[in-house]
């Protein structure tokens, strides 16, 4: 009996040029149509700050951010992000857009073995831009497309909805003066 | 938004404050956030999957399709042309240069399994079983040419039930065994049959536990790298013992133990799925020494489902004697396990069900007890110890016979468990089953969970909802969880696991203190602790101290992460090494201010007055001194700063730690969705060295409990194929539904070590699934329904309650 056969010179048809900005640098890349974004950031860039856990798009590890907004490095092709901009871990933590997130999450202890941080913080970050009052029941919410096995979860949300209060006070301490 | 969970109750009883060279210490206890965490939070951790290294190869297997297979032909030519192969292996390739194994254990008395080999020869045995493998230059070649890789087999029948496995007409999966049993056991105190006889009460019932798996976001993997100019075989693995690892490379393949070294650096979460040695484990080993260039394995998703070890498929029917005044007068257990085709190696698939027959009852003072257990083999997914190994299954039928007795009788079923549990001042103590309990604090946990609650309140809601048709429901769960083994886990049954640990520290020149331990880290914060311990133990701040763990060539020889005993054993190994390069740091300083040690201390790197505490000699002086101007110092004197220190727990076969959790749920009894809406916990884990750490290991470890609880399962169908082995399909628990958890500590400290640690990190899963289902019963209770099945899914509770 056969496994199941696949034309294999179809899906390692020709590399593309794709022109992507990577953490605000611009590139030109070869890449396989097949080639999935997280492949494409890890083994091509060498950016191993984006994790895989599944390769199916449950567990959140690979989360990236393109054009801004969060996708499962898992679920696009690299091709897809041909024109556009991604941004990592790597990113958002050189650039410090993100340090008072990460300071949290360390201070809460919201991170154990680190393996699904990565994507947990692209999927915080998103919540803190797009809802900034949240409720711990939302935050909650928010984060269940990401898994993580060692915390509990508690800490990280704890973290998170800190950060959340410590921006609106910045917010409305900004708004006053 | 307020969380309502930052009430860390660590108040009375609480461990005693050091003395003597520990009296100024500063760090242990507190709550420090883990120093090695913030290159985690910025992506710089370096998992093995992250590594490259040169000529690197990489291996994917295919794995049988099937339960049971005589494997007729295997056809490589195809794979091997396609672009990029290197080579494509069967498993007669690969016995060519590693020798097979059979896991048991000597004292575990008569059990048996059969030979194995890194990939199936002739037979596949289940369904994810690896029997041929592609290496190619890259993982997408690799998995390209799997494609093409043709493999013709024969169905054999399947033994696929635990509860018939042992039946005439099921078939014998390795003949030459004789039978599918893999090992049983029976233990009777005597007095079992009167004391049912004479009861007042009996309850009993069927308790059934699905079989799951770990599920580590980091699957399995692993970068073999054989240097044939060398003989050295280096193995960068994600792994939880890699000593243990190293002596099972050195001897399947033959290599001197010193010619294999085994690295684990950054472990994306393990929880005994990666304590043990895979089948291809060993198959990436073989074909980097057949290749003479390292090979990278790393599972996907799909192939962990079917190649983790599973665990926990238990059937238990239980009965509890109890008398009219509320006194626990005999348990009685009968347990069937379903393990793997092959027992697990080499901590056998027998540790499992061998600790339900440990465990159960084990808070509890009665003296009458009779187990019986069967583990049978099963061709499914091997089984072994998955985090709390026996504990959550033990604690579930103890504590749901428990519930049942106390309904039976009408008594609370909190003050049923503070009449029954063994009374704190009685210990030293043995337990039922022969357990050796050094000292517990159940009468103490008891007290202060039913505060934290608000017991009485909870009640008084619980009752006042029920009146408005809303089924909540409280549970209890007691347990008590084996930590700080001694050798009486696998040493004494002839396995190669070292239960004692080391540390070595060294004074550098600049003051700080660099300590290599042979515990690892795999997220816990076990690096952290040490940091902490090794800072007081020193004198020294604890941003001096820099940690070295998981590199069989730099650190002492040790057992590594399992059983609870990182913060225990190795916190031990640390703290004695740290005492004792103190020593050997006052030496030098006497010898250099020519004042007598016995006079001087060290203080936060600063060698200062005994008595008036004036400033002596800085750290980074007496290493300027010591090391480069030994000159200076008296003729015959040599500075030795740098000492190692080892520590096995020899005291007790284990160091027992106890607890109690509650859960609180609220049961839909139109839809049978559980909602969890708040989980207590009480541990004593004796010293408590990072309360932060502790608490939130064990809220993960609840939250893991909850899962095995509620939602996972390994769900087979009737031809032993695994329906749900994809993350999309099997459920592992997600923040939204996990309840806000309050933990809080009562500390008994061990008298076995100076520092007094007991083990935290598995006694949330031993009683989570204990105290959920009890809420769950405890809810269903008006309408004369109970489920004893794990996971207890709406449906499970909708059947019970007789809508469909």
């Amino acid at each position: 009996m056969n496994q199941q056969e696949q034309p294999a010179d179809e899906l390692t048809s020709a590399a593309r040029s794709v022109s992507i900005t990577v953490n605000g640098t611009c590139g030109q890349h070869y890449v396989q149509p097949r080639t999935h974004l997280v492949d494409f950031l890890r083994e091509d860039l060498g950016l191993k700050g984006s994790h895989l856990g599944c390769e199916h798009g449950v567990c959140g590890a690979c989360t990236v951010q393109l054009d801004g907004k969060i996708v499962r490095g898992c679920l696009v092709l690299a091709v897809q992000a041909d024109g556009r901009r991604v941004d990592t871990i790597e990113g958002l933590s050189d650039s410090g857009a993100i340090r008072d997130l990460q300071q949290a999450f360390v201070r809460h202890n919201a991170l154990q073995c680190g393996f699904c941080t990565s994507g947990m913080l692209m999927a915080a970050t998103e919540l803190l831009e797009h809802k900034p009052h949240a409720s711990r029941e939302e935050v909650r919410e928010w984060i269940s497309g990401n898994y993580c096995r060692c915390t509990g979860y508690q800490a990280i949300v704890n973290a998170i909805c800190e950060v959340l209060t410590a921006r609106n006070t910045a917010r409305t301490a900004g708004a006053t003066e | 938004m307020n969380a309502p969970d930052h009430r860390h109750l660590h108040d009375s009883p609480k461990a005693a404050p050091f003395t003597g060279d520990l009296k100024d210490a500063r760090h242990i206890g507190q709550a420090i956030p883990r120093p090695n965490i913030e290159r985690l939070a910025e992506g710089r951790g370096q998992y093995v999957d992250d590594m490259e290294l040169p000529r690197m190869a990489h291996v994917v297997f295919w794995r049988s399709p099937v339960a049971h297979a005589r494997i007729t032909r295997i056809e490589r030519d195809f794979a091997r042309m396609m672009p990029g192969v290197l080579a494509v292996y069967d498993g007669k390739d690969l016995a060519t240069v590693c020798k097979p194994w059979v896991a048991t254990l000597t004292h575990l008395a008569g059990m048996k399994s059969a030979p194995q080999y890194p990939m199936a020869i002739d037979r596949a045995c289940w369904q994810g079983e690896p029997v041929v493998a592609v290496v190619a230059k890259t993982r997408a070649e690799a998995e390209d040419a799997l494609q093409y890789v043709q493999v013709e087999w024969e169905d054999l029948p399947a033994a696929l039930d635990m509860n018939t496995a042992l039946d005439p007409n099921t078939p014998v999966i390795h003949p030459e065994l004789g039978d599918n049993l893999c090992f049983t056991r029976s233990l009777d105190t005597g007095g079992v049959d009167e004391a049912f006889a004479s009861a007042d009460v009996v309850a009993e019932a069927t308790f059934d536990f699905g079989r799951h798996t770990g599920v580590t976001l980091e699957s399995r993997c692993q970068i073999a790298d054989y240097n044939p100019a060398s003989g050295q075989l280096t193995v960068h693995h994600s792994q939880q013992a890699p000593h243990m690892m190293q002596d099972l490379y050195s001897r399947q393949f033959g290599l001197p133990e010193a010619s294999v070294r085994v690295v684990c650096k950054d472990v994306g979460g393990s929880f005994g799925i990666k304590v043990h040695a895979y089948p291809d484990d060993f198959a990436t080993v073989a074909m980097s020494i057949l290749l003479k260039r390292p090979v990278k394995f790393v599972a996907d998703r799909l192939e962990s489902f079917v190649s983790d070890i599973h665990a926990r498929e238990h059937r238990i029917k239980g009965r509890i004697a109890a008398s009219k005044e509320g006194d626990i007068l005999a348990f009685e257990i009968d347990d069937v396990t379903g393990i793997g085709p092959f027992s697990m190696f080499p901590r056998t698939s027998g540790i499992e069900g061998n600790q339900v027959v440990n465990l159960t009852g084990g808070p509890y003072k009665h003296k009458a007890y009779r187990a019986k257990l069967n583990v049978v083999f099963l061709n499914k997914t091997p089984t072994c110890q998955y985090r709390g190994v026996g504990h959550p299954i033990a604690c579930a039928v103890t504590e749901g016979l428990v519930d049942l007795a106390a309904a039976k009788l009408g008594m609370d079923p909190l003050a049923f468990r503070q009449r029954n549990v063994i009374a704190d001042d009685a210990y030293p103590a043995t337990g039922a089953s022969g357990i050796r309990l050094e000292v517990l604090s159940h009468e103490a946990c008891l007290r202060k969970i039913s505060t934290l609650m608000d017991y009485p309140a909870l009640r008084a809601e619980q009752a006042s909802l029920r009146a408005k048709g809303i089924y909540r429901g409280i549970g209890f769960a007691t347990l008590i969880e084996l930590t700080n083994p001694g050798a009486a886990f696998y040493g004494v049954g002839g396995a190669r696991i070292s239960s004692q640990d080391g540390a070595t520290m060294r004074l550098e020149p600049g003051g700080g203190v660099a300590v290599m331990v042979s515990v690892g880290e795999q997220g816990q914060g076990t690096e952290a602790i040490y940091a902490q311990i090794a800072a007081d133990a020193v004198g020294v701040p604890m941003h001096q101290v820099r940690l070295l763990t998981g590199d069989t060539d730099a650190v002492p020889y040790g057992g590594g992460t399992w059983a609870s005993r990182g913060a225990g054993i190795g916190g031990e190994a640390v703290l004695q090494a740290g005492l004792a390069l103190r020593a050997n740091i006052l030496k030098v300083a006497e010898a250099i201010l020519n004042r007598e040690a016995s006079g001087l201390r060290l203080m936060d790197g600063v060698v200062v007055d005994a008595s008036s505490g004036e400033a002596l000699l800085p750290l980074p002086e007496l290493g300027r001194i010591t090391y480069y101007r030994p000159d200076t110092l008296p003729a015959g004197f040599t500075s030795e700063l740098m000492v190692t220190r080892h520590y096995a727990q020899r005291d007790y076969p284990f160091i027992f730690t106890n607890g109690v959790q509650a859960s609180y749920v609220e049961v839909d009894t139109e839809t049978g969705f559980v909602k969890l809406l708040k989980h207590w916990a009480v541990e004593d884990c004796g010293r408590v060295i990072n309360p932060m750490l502790v608490d939130e290991q064990i809220r993960g470890a609840i939250v893991q409990g909850i899962g095995g609880a509620l939602f996972e399962e390994c769900l087979y169908d009737d031809a032993g194929l695994m329906k749900n082995g994809s993350m999309a399909d099997y459920l592992v628990p997600m923040a939204g539904e996990m309840p806000d958890i309050v933990v809080a500590h009562v500390e008994t400290p061990t008298r076995s070590s100076v520092l007094g640690a007991k083990g935290a990190g598995e006694a949330g899963t031993a009683g989570a699934p204990g105290a959920v289902v009890n809420a769950i019963n405890d809810a269903l209770r008006p309408l004369k329904a109970e489920v004893w099945s794990q996971p207890v899914t709406p449906e499970k509770i909708l059947r019970a309650l007789g809508h469909i």
